[in-house]
């Protein structure tokens, strides 16, 4: 049984390779393995590290997740931390923006968020996945109240400025009618006996099936309309009661077009693994758990604190800061251990006596661009005009997103939906605008999408993540060749230093990837002070 | 739409100077590149859309927890070719704007042609108070692909 399904589902994939239906999830996953991206959380529980010497001293840089975690975590264990953070606040990129947040961008503009209470957005990480492990486990363990994030929505948009006149299409309709397509064409193909070579007899019967069962095709194996495709891309008239209630169903879009608009290429997104249901979100915004965080740690970090130089010697590492309330004055902080999380963005340019192999790998990694806009409007007209609760619309225009939030469902008032959310080209090119015009722009396309902009729209906040001075970009994106040649180097325990962060890990960008390498390293780190006590 | 009307009405109402200053300092905001469409950017509309992201319009950098360099009164723009290595290979956190043989989903879309870094390169080196007479061509740019 097992081996007919192996040899079945084998020519399965060579069919659908075929016709190219997967192709395009094929090489996006194999680029995002590449990246890490697909990759698994290693995370399965807490790390026991007792045993250190009493007073063992860990000096961690940085409160973005990777510092907050091991800061938890080594405090728990008895080791004294402290933690420097050039913020006013924790979290570093786990952050929301909400009314009466201030944000000053590089070049000193600033922002005065203006969101009604409750509103907000998360301008670094957003979701949760439910296999990262670890970042869950410490909103378990913090009381971080989480709820459903919305990832896939059948009723949000598909939007081409160059397909259908610019009229946005229900993801609903694209899924079901390219599948729908895909699907007779390939009954088709098999009834012509086109497939007779690689499929035996009795498993185009399956195939058969399964095709009408997967693309609503009717009993002639067709994707027609009627009731069995209108129960997918919806209907015309829907059903009700009473007498006006008869449902009436809706015309498929045909095949030409659905392919040459170029809709399908988003019809995947939702079953990337990281982005597969469940998804979660914390409630009040991911900014919580950097919060929750800072309120378990206080008193053992010191906010303000830019650090200046990293040196370390046989003993111990000091590290020289400066308090950024009080330019010009010089501090020190000496311990044991040293856990860095700064982002290598900024620690490339800071003075850090470690090897040449991995000042080499803190030099090697670039930081993407990237944006994000919140738009405030007077009323959730997404919901009320277009019944979209939660969920992605996604779009060839610059702004690429609109993400609607995936809390207070149905509840009258304002809201704020995610106008915004860029890579690449027009990510630097919204970085390169005042966040003024970022926000106009934003407005101006996303009305191409939902008319109700120009009307609804009150105030918005934007960052570009290069223009944030705390990372000086959105995370660090390691190409293959860079990888295999630096990555080991950069997570070697160096002397009596270690790096942690999303820059230290297979899961770039993601917090899972700050809590994992943040533990392996401090493993690493208690693994060789018990060394070190034993000597 | 309205952003245009009110732009023109500005225009209209401010003198020849302001007007220029107006038109450079919003030339970034017509943000609709694609890649296919960017290619045909000239060096200036390249400072505007891309690197004033980081170096700033005034091109005078900025100081967070780190640093971007001024791209004024900076000795390293004597060189040419040291920013045209810098803008093909990347350095430290600033990406490579050379094509890529790999596909990367969050840097590939944002490259330049030797022209436009030759022509970025001219254009920073003879504004924002630089004034250098050697330019750098497209040639010797491609020259110096990796």
């Amino acid at each position: 049984m097992e081996d007919d399904d192996c040899k079945f589902s084998m020519k399965r994939r060579d069919l659908l390779r075929m016709i190219g239906l997967t192709a395009g999830t094929a090489a996006m996953y194999q680029a995002m393995s590449s990246l890490g991206l697909a990759a698994e959380s290693t995370f399965k529980q807490s790390p026991q590290l007792q045993g250190a010497p009493k007073g063992t001293s860990v000096l961690i840089l940085g409160a973005g997740i990777a510092g907050l975690v091991a800061a938890y975590e080594l405090r728990q264990a008895g080791y004294k931390v402290q933690v420097l953070e050039y913020n006013h606040r924790p979290g570093g990129r786990n952050w929301s923006l909400r009314g009466g947040d201030r944000f000053t961008e590089l070049g000193g503009l600033t922002q005065h968020c203006q969101f009604d209470p409750g509103l907000y957005i998360n301008p670094g990480p957003w979701r949760l996945p439910y296999h990262h492990h670890g970042i869950l486990s410490y909103c378990k363990k913090l009381g971080v109240p989480l709820e459903a994030y919305v990832q896939v929505n059948h009723n949000a948009y598909l939007h081409s400025a160059k397909a259908f006149g610019g009229k946005p299409q229900r993801y609903r309709t694209i899924n079901a009618d390219y599948r729908g397509h895909v699907a007779e064409l390939l009954a088709k193909t098999t009834q012509q006996g086109k497939l007779d070579t690689q499929v035996s007899k009795e498993d185009q019967e399956l195939l058969l099936e399964s095709l009408r069962e997967w693309g609503a095709l009717d009993r002639n194996l067709a994707y027609v309309r009627g009731a069995t495709s209108s129960d997918r891309r919806g209907y015309e008239q829907d059903p009700g009661g009473g007498l006006s209630a008869k449902p009436v169903p809706s015309e498929p879009l045909s095949a030409k077009d659905v392919l040459g608009s170029r809709l399908w290429a988003n019809l995947a997104a939702g079953e990337i693994y990281e982005f597969q249901t469940t998804l979660f979100q914390p409630v009040g915004g991911m900014g919580r758990i950097g919060e929750a965080f800072g309120r378990e740690l206080k008193g053992l970090i010191r906010y303000n604190a830019k650090v200046t130089s990293i040196q370390q010697d046989d003993h111990g590492v000091s590290v020289t800061y400066e308090d950024t309330t009080s330019p010009g004055h010089t501090h020190t902080a000496r311990a044991d251990w040293c856990l860095c999380t700064i982002p290598l963005s900024i620690l490339s340019q800071l003075p850090i006596n470690v090897s040449q192999a991995m000042t080499d790998a803190i030099a090697a990694v670039p930081y993407a661009a990237s944006v994000k806009i919140g738009l405030q409007f007077k009323r959730r007209f997404w919901e009320e005009d277009e019944q979209i609760y939660g969920g992605i619309s996604y779009t060839d225009l610059p702004i690429s997103n609109i993400s609607y939030p995936s809390t207070g469902f149905h509840s009258s008032g304002k809201g704020v939906l995610l106008g915004a959310y860029i890579w690449g080209l027009n990510a630097y090119e919204f970085t390169a605008m005042t966040p003024e015009q970022r926000i106009r722009k934003a407005v101006e396309y996303g009305s191409q999408i939902h008319p109700q902009y120009a009307r609804e729209f009150e105030h918005g906040v934007a960052v570009g993540w290069h223009r944030s001075p705390f990372t000086m970009g959105c995370f660090g994106v390691w190409s293959e060749e860079a990888r295999t040649q630096h990555y080991d180097n950069l997570c070697q325990i160096d002397g009596r230093i270690a790096l942690a962060g999303e820059h230290a890990s297979y899961l770039p960008a993601w917090q899972e990837g700050a809590v994992t390498s943040a533990i392996d390293a401090i493993g690493r780190i208690h693994q060789r002070v018990i060394a070190g006590a034993r000597a | 739409m309205s952003g245009k009307t009110n732009k023109i009405r500005r225009w209209m109402l401010c003198g020849a100077f302001l007007w220029c200053c107006l038109a450079h300092a919003q030339s970034s905001d017509n943000a609709s590149y694609s890649r296919a469409t960017f290619s045909s950017a000239n060096g200036e509309t390249v400072f505007r859309s891309i690197c004033q992201g980081c170096h700033m319009p005034d091109a005078k950098g900025a100081k967070g927890a780190g640093s971007y360099p001024a791209l004024t009164g900076n000795p390293r723009l004597a060189s040419p070719s040291y920013m045209a290595a810098v803008i093909l290979n990347g350095r430290r956190d600033m990406p490579s704007f050379a094509p890529k043989a790999v596909k990367d989903r969050f840097l590939d879309d944002a490259t330049l042609t030797d022209e436009q870094i030759a022509e970025v390169i001219n254009y920073i080196r003879s504004h924002f108070g630089n004034q250098y007479d050697n330019r750098i061509s497209a040639q010797e740019v491609a020259s110096m692909h990796r």
